[in-house]
Parts: structure tokens; C-alpha cells; sequence
């Protein structure tokens, strides 16, 4: 019959300090988990974790299996409750929380406490799969600390949380070398090796394929990164930044969508001013890619439609680079098919009496389309027209009353009115959406284009020049170009945080702020199979592929072994000041022919040395007795042992 | 296989890169430190994989990060599980002697010559499972005591001792065999039984013939199993309801030969080396000098600690059948 082993975490109890850093890692894992989450569920989780704390500090017994079970039924019921389904994403995620909650309360040996800090890696997983940012990443780093400390703490539960502490920190930190080389050599794939939830990319913003009366408006409210654009030489100005989107032909009367296009030969159109830059693409889960117009060359397995849309093989569900060129001032569509012109001039039968009466007397009075052209800017330029975030509501006649009653709106009610115009007038024109302006980061030259500057303008067609740009918001408020959205809407509007000019003690903290969140985003975060074989070329090693890779990694992780081993052996083959001081008197003596015996302790050494050596005796005893007080009394003091270093030293044997 | 394999001596030697017992002060080297994944450490790999796969699936790059980060830790703990054992210098302490039933109380001196300290080291003896747990300070010497019973009497060898720890993430276990050159002799376990008459003593060997002495009382003391009846006072039994025995001064004066050939024939050679045992105990109880026959080996009477170590030794060691 052997003795049960002492070592087993499943017969060690959980203790106290146990407890509280599981759930330490558990608030840090969950915390981000429960702003999301409804609040009455957030307060079902902390209930749990509370109870299991008052059961602890009460040192009362956990709660039979039974009501246990009862709470997790409850637990279930109310996620169903809650999002009418068990599975997906986010009720998935919650039950994870909850369950949290669930396993601490029949937590008992530090093997079920294991298992708890195995589920906060899970929930520290699930964290990353709404955001990868910086602070994210610094909470977690701190859950992981928590977790491992704990983890220490189950394997020395006698010893003190600072010097565990110590050793999660320097377990973690041994672990760097080995996760960086992981990190680089691991081969990637592109793409899900299975379906994703049908959620997964529900958090998503951007740009969508229509554009009706407030959509743009309410896309403007949000901070969120779009894209982000780094210029290799000159960076354009700001009225040369428009970043081109969909584009929308078909509308009903209320909605413009994007109808039928297709893929063209892509042919550099020519103009002047050259920009070469390289863009990181947030996910917006959309096939289409932004370029500043005109894009002079495309990304890899990029396409541009016959409308000059980019559009990528497939949706974009993780950060994007691509390097793209363009070029100001080109000219497009020079030969655009009858067709499309016809469609260009397509409108919903009846409504707008009001617009259509205009553009008829703008046609009555005009010899060409570019008369008529210059009288739409005019009307718009002179109308007094409002530039708003928040336009108003409008009814059946959404042209006519915006441009003769409300007289407020956002860029999708300029555009979509000039449009409607400029057709009505019979000018083929056609909605383009994309984003306007970004801002330029002083420390790194990056341009950062938000959500916020979402946009839609108007392309109309003249004969003999092509597809030429306008922008009646530009017209009617010049200053929304030249100084973006939060000078152009009136004071007291709802713009984001970020946009506010007034802030401007705030900007070279943002700015360095955000020039770090873009390079953490191009190193850490896009990280892809491209850029991992651009790096191992750049290493030397050519056409990695998953074997080679594999290879590496195995080597290198063996390397890395290695070497934290001889790390840790070397450490120990030296032996403490001490130690060293008496061997060098061992030595001393030895050479007078006074060599230590294996069994001699050092008391007997040293008379018997002082016997054979009289004139020394003194100094002997002295170092001896010094040697004694250093190690095997209380821990040695720095001065006793310079003290025994400075007498071994000075030993001069007759 | 293993087994008989390992019963040769050589191949067992080899097979433990040592051969026992080891003199001295052994110093764990890191190749006698063997090293498995706990359970615990399975989970762990196996949580390591689903993360690996959800990275992949949803290509999170932290993900990649978090799972490649706590691979790392998992080969940290292994390494840092390895230095927890790694050149821990062992060196076996003296053991008392213990009578045969009782536990030989085997000290091991463990010396942590190293910088850090030595967290959650379990010593365990391999042959009856006495274990103990112990934590050693950065270079700090420690004392692990290990309670093996003592069935035989003799000198009992400490055996293989095993050190093993799952510092510090609990996801390895290594551990290292030592077998110390650390013995304990076991005496006889004692018979309780009362002293041999005086008499039959003085008749078997030249004892004064100044009877038992006990005449002058001296005093009282618990009663033991060993007492002689006539000696228990009764009178202060019966008002107190302890046992008491009677003692005598006169005793001191009194010299025994405890005697092998003396006693009934039938008794077995272990049962009369343990009726030996207990009379020694009781002649130096009593404080009576005594002397020890036994086959080949005489010790002249006396009495005082050492004089009772070096019977019960002889009786230790006395030849088996």
C-alpha cells in the first residue's frame, strides 16, 4: 500500500490565495467580456464569482451537484433567453463566462483549479476574437501573469506570492525567445479551415454596397479605423484625397445600389502627380479595396471593374497591405459604352416634381451638358444649403425635400440630390462612395482614414472628357473639404471624439499613440503568409514552404531548450562567494600539505590545520569560524562574506 | 522483462547511471533526472492544440501569439522542473538505532548549493513509501527525515530514495534516484518480560551473593511491563489507579549476567536475542550493572549508556541461524 503522493493536485486542496488569483485572471478575461454582454447576465456572472468567494472566506462547504446543475440549467435558460440560441459566436462565449463562474464553485484540489486556468486561456482566445489592439494585448499579458502565478502557486503553495510571482515572470520571460521563433517559423495558411459562425463578423463597419438617406450620416459617428495609407514621397493634399469605393448607378427613388458590374483589362490611365503608397485595410468583411483616385496599378490578385472599383478575390476578413499607385488629374471612361450612359441616366418613374422641374429649365437654358454641369454647382454653391450630422427625417420626395425644405443634410443626401439632378437634366452621372480626406500623423507621415470620413460625391460624364468628378458637398460647404467633418457641421454635433479640433493638447499623444497601433498592426497583426515569406527570403530562405518552415521551427525550438538548460546548469556549476572563498583556503592549505579529507567538516579542518601550522593558527581559526558563521548560520550578510574573502585573501601561509 | 533484466547488477548500473550505495555527498547530475509530462501537463498540451486550431481558423494573430507564448512557458516549466532537481547535492546523516517495529528515523542532508531556491521537493523512500515534502532556500542547507520501519534487526540499509518535484507549473515531474550509503542498526525488538532472578544470575555466574537489594525504597515510577509484580505498590495503585512501581536503591548494587545458554531451551535464537533486548532495558532501568553472555562473545558487566548500546549491538548483530 503506498502512501497517497503528496505532489497530486487532485488531492491538494485549493487554499485562499489559490482562489483569489483565479479570480484575479478571471476579472482581467472576463472583464472586457462583460461590457459586451447584457448587464444583468454580467451581474449573474459576478454573482457566482462573489458566492464562491463568501463560501471561501466563510470556509463553508461548496454547494451540492445538484443546485449546482440547477445554476447551470438557469445559466442556459437565460443565454437562451437572452439571444434566442445556444450557439454562434457571442451566446457561446457568454456560456464560457458563466461556466466560469460554475466550475469555480465546485472548484475544490488544484486540479479542478487547473482547469480554470486552462478556461481563462480559452477566455483570453475569445477576447482577441473581437480585438487585437495594444490594451488588449497589455490585459491579457497581465491575465497570463495572473494565471501562471497561480499555476506556481499550486506547485509551492508554502511559498511567498512575491517570489512566485517572480517565477511566473521569469518562466514567461524564458518563453519569449521560443514564442518569437514559433511566432515567425509556424507555417501560415490563409483562409478559415472550416465555416465560421454566421456572426462572426456581425461587429463589423464600413461601407456598404447602397447608400440610402442616413446611412453614411450614422457611419460618421464612428472613431473606427477604415484604412490606413503609408506614402512613399509626397502625400496629397487634402482636396486630393478622395479614396474610391463602390459605385452606385441604380436608384428607386430612395436607395442607390451598386446594380451589375464587371471585371475590365486594367489599362494605367496617365495624369499628373504620382503617388506610390502602401495601405492597411481594415477587415470590413467586403470585397472592394480603397485606392486614392486614380489608381495607376493594382494590388496582387486585385481586379478593377469597368466603374474602376478594386476588388480583391474575396472578402476582406482580416488586415490588409497592399501597394498601389496613383495618379491626380486622369481622365476615365473616355470611350464608356452607349449602355452604361444609358443606365447613367436612369430614373424611378415620377416623384421630385419640384427637381425635375429645375433641371429641365438648367437643360432649357444650357447649349451642352457642361453648362449644365456649371448651373448644377451653382444651384448648389447658392442654395444655403446645411451641412449636418444629423439630417432630418425624409418623407416620399426625399430630392425635393432636401434641396427645398429642410435644406440640412450629409454627404448622401448632397450627392444623391445632385445625381438625381444632373440626370433629370439628362447628364449621365453616378454616385461614387469611398472616403474622404484622413488625417496625417506628424510622426510617422502615415495618413489615417476613420470611418468618419466615409463620403459620397458624383461623377458625370461629358463627352470628350470622360468620367470628371464632382463633389456638390464640396460646393455648397467648401470648408468640409479643406478641414474635414468636425469644422463643416455645426457646433454642438455629436462628432467623434477623435475629429474635435479643439482637443489639440491631445493630438502628439494620439499621434504616437497611433503611429505605434500602426506598426503593431503592419508587424504583429498582419502578419500573413506574404509577409512571412517575404521575411524568410529576406533570411535566405527561399520558397518556404510548410516543411522547410516546420523544420526551422523544430530546430530552432530545440536550439532554444538547449540553451535555457545550459542556462540554468551553468547558474548552478557556480558555486556562491562563499563557497568559492573556502575552497580557495582548502586550496591554500592543501598546497602546505594540509589537504581537507571528504568527511572533514570544516571545525575539525581547521584545528587540525592549525595544529600543523602554529604560526597561522589564528588567521585558520578566524576563517574557519567565519567560513561556519556564513553558511550554515542565517543568511550570510555582504559584509561577512568581503569579510571571509578579504582573510582568504591575505592568508600567507609560513 | 524489465524486471529481470534489471536484476542484474551491471545492467542495473548502467540502466541508472550510478551504481549503488553511493558514498559521500551525491550530487544529483542532470542526467540521472528523468523528466514526463504530468496529466496535468497532457491537458495542457491538448488546450495548447484547440487554441493552436482557433488561431489558425480565425487567423488571430495574438492567438498565434497567446498559444506560441504558453508553449514556451510549457518548455520553461520543463527546464525550470529539471533545475529544480538538477545538482541538488544529497548526503545521508547518522540514523539512531531503533528497536525492531519502531521507524529508523533516516536523515538526509540536502544542500542547495545553487542561487534560487528549491520549492516543493518531495523525498520519498522508494521500499516502504515514507515520504516528506520539503522547500529549500537559495543555498541553503536541509534536513529531510525519513521515518522507514525497522522490521529486522541488524543493520538496516536505507535503500533507493527517490527526490521528485512538479515545481513549478505542475506540468513535468522529474525525478532522481539516489541510494545513499546510510545504514541504521535495528536491535532486537525487546521482550517485556521481568528480570531474571537474582538468584538464578548469582548460581549462573560469579555474583555477589548480596541479595536483590531491595530493601531500601527510593521511590516510585510508572509501572512498566517488564515489572515485577512484587514490585508494583498496590496500596498506591489502588488510590491513584495508576500502575506504580516500587523502586529500590539497592539495586544499583546488584550485578546481572544476562545469559543466552540460560534461557529455555525451546525459545527460537531471535526470540531469545529479544528477551536479551528487553532485559538490558530493564537492568538499565533499574540501574543495575549487568553483563552479557552470548555465544562467542562475552561483555563484562556494567552499566551507563554506552554500556547499553554495545549490548544491544551485540545483540544487533549477532549471528543469524
Amino acid at each position: 500500500m503506498k502512501a497517497p503522493h503528496p505532489l497530486a493536485p487532485e488531492l491538494r486542496a485549493v487554499s485562499l490565495r489559490d482562489l483569489a488569483g483565479l479570480l484575479l485572471a478571471l476579472l482581467l478575461v472576463a472583464g472586457p467580456h462583460a461590457l459586451r454582454m447584457p448587464w444583468w447576465l454580467t451581474l449573474l456572472t459576478l454573482g457566482l464569482y462573489g458566492w464562491r468567494a463568501q463560501l471561501a472566506l466563510g470556509r463553508a462547504a461548496l454547494p451540492s451537484r445538484w443546485l449546482l446543475l440547477a445554476v447551470a440549467a438557469l445559466s442556459l435558460a437565460a443565454v437562451y433567453f437572452e439571444y434566442r440560441t445556444l450557439f454562434g459566436r457571442t451566446p457561446g462565449i457568454v456560456l464560457l463566462v458563466l461556466f466560469s463562474g460554475l466550475k469555480l464553485l465546485e472548484m475544490r484540489t488544484h486540479r479542478d483549479g487547473a482547469v480554470v486556468a486552462f478556461l481563462c486561456y480559452f477566455l483570453i482566445m475569445t477576447n482577441l476574437l473581437y480585438t487585437q489592439s495594444i490594451p488588449t494585448a497589455a490585459l491579457m499579458c497581465a491575465a497570463l501573469l495572473a494565471v501562471t502565478c497561480t499555476l506556481v502557486g499550486f506547485a509551492a503553495p508554502q511559498r511567498p506570492l512575491r517570489a512566485n510571482l517572480r517565477t511566473a515572470g521569469l518562466l514567461l520571460a524564458h518563453a519569449l525567445p521560443a514564442a518569437l521563433a514559433l511566432f515567425l517559423l509556424f507555417p501560415r495558411v490563409q483562409g478559415p479551415l472550416w465555416g465560421m459562425p454566421q456572426d462572426a463578423y456581425s461587429g463589423v463597419t464600413g461601407l456598404s454596397d447602397t447608400m440610402s438617406p442616413g446611412n453614411l450620416s450614422q457611419l460618421a459617428q464612428s472613431d473606427a479605423v477604415a484604412f490606413r495609407a503609408e506614402f512613399q514621397g509626397a502625400t496629397p493634399a487634402p482636396r486630393q484625397r478622395y479614396w474610391r469605393g463602390p459605385v452606385l448607378w441604380d436608384f428607386d427613388g430612395r436607395t442607390w445600389s451598386m446594380g451589375q458590374n464587371w471585371i475590365e483589362r486594367f489599362e494605367p490611365p496617365r495624369g499628373e502627380g504620382r503617388f506610390a503608397y502602401v495601405v492597411t485595410l481594415e477587415v470590413h468583411n467586403r470585397i472592394w479595396l480603397f485606392a486614392l483616385e486614380t489608381a495607376a496599378s493594382l494590388p496582387e490578385r486585385a481586379r478593377l471593374t469597368n466603374d474602376g472599383m478594386i476588388v480583391s478575390a474575396s472578402p476582406v476578413r482580416s488586415r490588409m497591405r497592399y501597394a498601389v499607385e496613383s495618379v491626380a488629374d486622369a481622365q476615365i471612361g473616355l470611350r464608356e459604352r452607349r449602355g452604361e450612359l444609358e443606365r447613367a441616366l436612369a430614373l424611378p418613374e415620377g416623384g421630385n416634381p419640384r427637381a425635375r422641374a429645375l433641371a429641365a429649365q438648367w437643360r432649357r437654358g444650357a447649349r451642352d451638358d457642361t453648362e449644365v454641369l456649371q448651373r448644377a454647382v451653382d444651384f448648389f454653391r447658392g442654395a444655403g444649403l446645411a451641412y449636418t450630422l444629423e439630417p432630418p427625417l425624409l418623407g416620399r420626395e426625399p430630392v425635393d425635400e432636401f434641396l427645398f425644405d429642410t435644406r440640412a443634410g450629409f454627404c448622401e443626401h448632397f450627392s444623391s440630390a445632385f445625381v438625381f439632378m444632373l440626370r433629370a437634366a439628362g447628364v449621365p452621372a453616378r454616385v461614387v462612395t469611398g472616403y474622404q480626406g484622413g488625417e496625417v500623423n506628424t510622426v510617422d507621415r502615415i495618413i489615417t482614414v476613420r470611418q468618419a470620413d466615409a463620403h459620397a460625391w458624383a461623377e458625370a460624364y461629358l463627352p470628350g472628357r470622360g468620367w470628371i468628378r464632382l463633389d456638390p458637398t464640396a460646393a455648397a460647404i467648401p470648408g468640409r473639404i479643406e478641414s474635414g467633418l468636425a469644422r463643416a457641421v455645426r457646433q454642438g454635433e455629436p462628432v467623434p471624439l477623435l475629429l474635435r479640433p479643439e482637443l489639440e493638447w491631445l493630438r502628439s499623444v494620439r499621434y504616437n499613440w497611433e503611429a505605434l497601433a500602426h506598426r503593431w498592426n503592419v508587424m504583429v497583426l498582419g502578419y500573413n503568409p506574404e509577409r512571412q515569406r517575404d521575411l524568410m527570403s529576406s533570411l535566405g530562405m527561399r520558397d518556404a514552404d510548410w516543411r522547410s518552415l516546420t523544420a526551422a521551427m523544430a530546430s530552432t525550438l530545440g536550439v532554444f531548450t538547449l540553451l535555457l538548460l545550459a542556462w540554468s546548469l551553468r547558474r548552478l556549476a557556480r558555486p556562491d562567494p562563499v563557497q568559492r572563498a573556502w575552497q580557495a583556503f582548502c586550496r591554500k592549505l592543501g598546497a602546505r600539505g594540509v589537504a581537507r579529507a571528504p568527511h572533514e567538516g570544516p571545525r575539525d579542518y581547521a584545528e587540525r590545520a592549525a595544529r600543523r601550522l602554529p604560526a597561522s593558527a589564528s588567521a585558520i581559526q578566524a576563517i574557519s569560524a567565519l567560513y561556519v558563521g556564513a553558511r550554515y548560520g542565517r543568511a550570510a550578510s555582504r559584509e561577512q562574506i568581503v569579510e571571509l574573502q578579504r582573510r582568504v585573501r591575505a592568508l600567507h601561509l609560513a | 522483462m524489465m524486471r529481470a533484466l534489471l536484476a542484474n547488477s551491471r545492467l542495473r548500473n548502467w540502466f541508472y547511471g550510478y551504481s549503488p550505495p553511493e558514498r559521500g555527498t551525491v550530487v544529483l547530475g542532470h542526467r540521472r533526472v528523468y523528466i514526463v509530462p504530468t496529466r496535468l501537463g497532457w491537458i495542457y498540451a491538448a488546450t495548447l492544440g484547440v487554441l493552436l486550431v482557433g488561431s489558425i481558423n480565425y487567423a488571430l494573430q495574438l492567438g498565434f501569439v497567446l498559444t506560441f507564448v504558453l508553449a514556451g512557458t510549457g518548455i520553461a516549466g520543463m527546464v525550470h522542473t529539471t533545475r529544480n532537481l538538477a545538482r541538488l547535492a544529497v548526503s545521508a546523516g547518522r540514523a539512531e538505532p531503533v528497536f525492531a517495529g519502531e521507524a529508523a528515523r533516516f536523515r538526509l542532508l540536502l544542500d542547495n548549493r545553487a542561487r534560487y531556491d528549491r520549492p516543493a521537493l518531495l523525498v520519498r523512500h522508494a521500499g516502504s513509501g515514507a515520504q516528506v515534502v520539503l522547500d529549500l532556500a537559495a543555498g541553503a542547507l536541509g534536513e529531510a527525515v525519513l521515518a522507514v520501519p525497522a522490521q529486522q534487526r541488524g543493520w538496516m540499509p536505507l535503500g533507493r530514495v527517490m527526490f521528485e518535484t512538479r515545481f513549478p507549473l505542475g506540468l513535468f515531474r522529474a525525478w532522481s534516484y539516489v541510494e545513499p550509503d546510510a545504514r541504521c542498526l535495528v536491535y532486537p525488538r525487546p521482550e517485556r518480560t521481568p528480570l531474571p532472578a537474582p538468584a538464578a544470575a548469582a548460581a549462573a555466574g560469579a555474583s555477589r551473593a548480596q541479595a536483590q537489594g531491595s530493601d531500601d525504597f527510593s521511590g516510585l515510577r510508572a509501572y512498566q511491563l517488564s515489572d515485577s509484580p512484587r514490585h508494583v505498590a498496590w496500596k498506591a495503585a489502588a488510590r491513584s489507579g495508576d500502575m506504580l512501581t516500587k523502586q529500590f536503591s539497592g539495586a544499583a548494587g546488584v550485578e546481572l549476567w544476562l545469559d543466552w545458554s540460560q534461557l529455555p531451551g525451546a525459545l527460537e535464537p531471535e526470540q531469545r536475542l529479544s528477551r536479551l533486548a528487553g532485559w538490558v532495558l530493564a537492568a538499565e532501568q533499574a540501574g543495575a550493572a549487568y553483563g552479557l553472555r552470548l555465544p562467542g562473545l562475552e561483555l563484562s558487566p556494567g552499566r551507563g549508556e554506552p554500556h547499553r548500546s554495545a549490548c544491544l549491538q551485540a545483540l544487533a548483530l549477532h549471528p543469524g541461524a
